[in-house]
């Protein structure tokens, strides 16, 4: 692993002990956000720009608004509980079992791992002449599987009508309380 | 040089962390976090030039997007103690 990865790996494993360890959930809540950048920042040297552009926005964005809007109802501080053995034995036990469950796969980068020889030679020497779009991914997603993407497209604009009309009714409300201010 | 800037960005980010984990207010716990996310930014853009990939450099400034609105959340937070309503406004009424 290049050196900066891990010391990457090590800063986001100081965090999360840090995050375990306070009391101040307050202060919790915003180390989650550094972690989630950490995150984003490792997913980015391994080429992964798209998911690592989804954990900055969920991770680091949306999700400290929602802890903090969660804080915002309950109590600032962590109530002081004994030391259990339990939990830590089952988190150890399910990262031990994790652990052990990627030495079955290809190691990263590696030329030789099978999904690199299953449909990606047959795609990157035919996209081109089949549909004429230069770039491969942008050709799987616009067109090979393009109902995957437009089922994705439908879900993600029901969300967003979803969360309109929770919000604001789509302007209406926002008219009233806006007559409401003037009078 | 570039990976000598990568370097010193790393051990800014691991003094940064000390600083967010010991606090002792709140502020500097959000200052903290804040720079955390500057360093973040600039870990993969100056990366970018590292590899030959300018074009993250792009990327880098939508993560200083996202910082920036996590960042108004919590000063919000922070001054208000909730997100949604405004109690200066309520108690003015």
């Amino acid at each position: 692993m290049p050196p900066v990865e891990l010391l990457l790996m090590l800063l986001l494993l100081a965090t999360v002990i840090v995050v375990a360890r306070l009391k101040d959930l307050f202060a919790a809540a915003m180390l989650t956000g550094i972690a989630s950048l950490l995150a984003a920042g490792l997913f980015v040297l391994m080429d992964a720009v798209d998911v690592a552009f989804t954990e900055a926005a969920v991770g680091a964005g949306v999700s400290t608004v929602l802890f903090l809007g969660a804080l915002s109802l309950t109590s600032r501080r962590e109530k002081q509980e004994q030391t259990r053995i339990l939990p830590i034995v089952i988190v150890v036990a399910t990262g031990a079992a994790l652990i052990y469950g990627t030495w079955d796969m290809p190691a990263y980068g590696d030329p030789d791992a099978v999904i690199h020889h299953h449909l990606a030679p047959d795609l990157i020497a035919e996209t081109e002449e089949k549909i004429h779009i230069p770039n491969i991914v942008t050709a799987i997603l616009a067109s090979f599987r393009g109902y995957d993407t437009f089922g994705e497209v439908v879900v993600i604009f029901t969300a967003g009508v979803g969360v309109a009309l929770l919000l604001g009714g789509l302007g209406l409300r926002r008219h009233d309380s806006g007559t409401e201010e003037e009078s | 040089m570039y990976v000598a800037g990568m370097t010193a960005i790393v051990v800014t980010m691991f003094l940064a962390l000390a600083r967010a984990a010991i606090g002792p207010t709140v502020f500097d716990r959000i200052l903290a976090v804040n720079m955390f996310g500057t360093k973040t930014v600039l870990l993969i853009a100056v990366a970018g030039f590292l590899t030959g990939r300018p074009e993250w450099l792009d990327l880098a400034i939508v993560y200083t997007l996202v910082n920036f609105t996590g960042t108004l959340a919590v000063l919000r937070f922070a001054r208000f103690g909730n997100l949604a309503r405004d109690d200066r406004k309520a108690d003015r009424s």
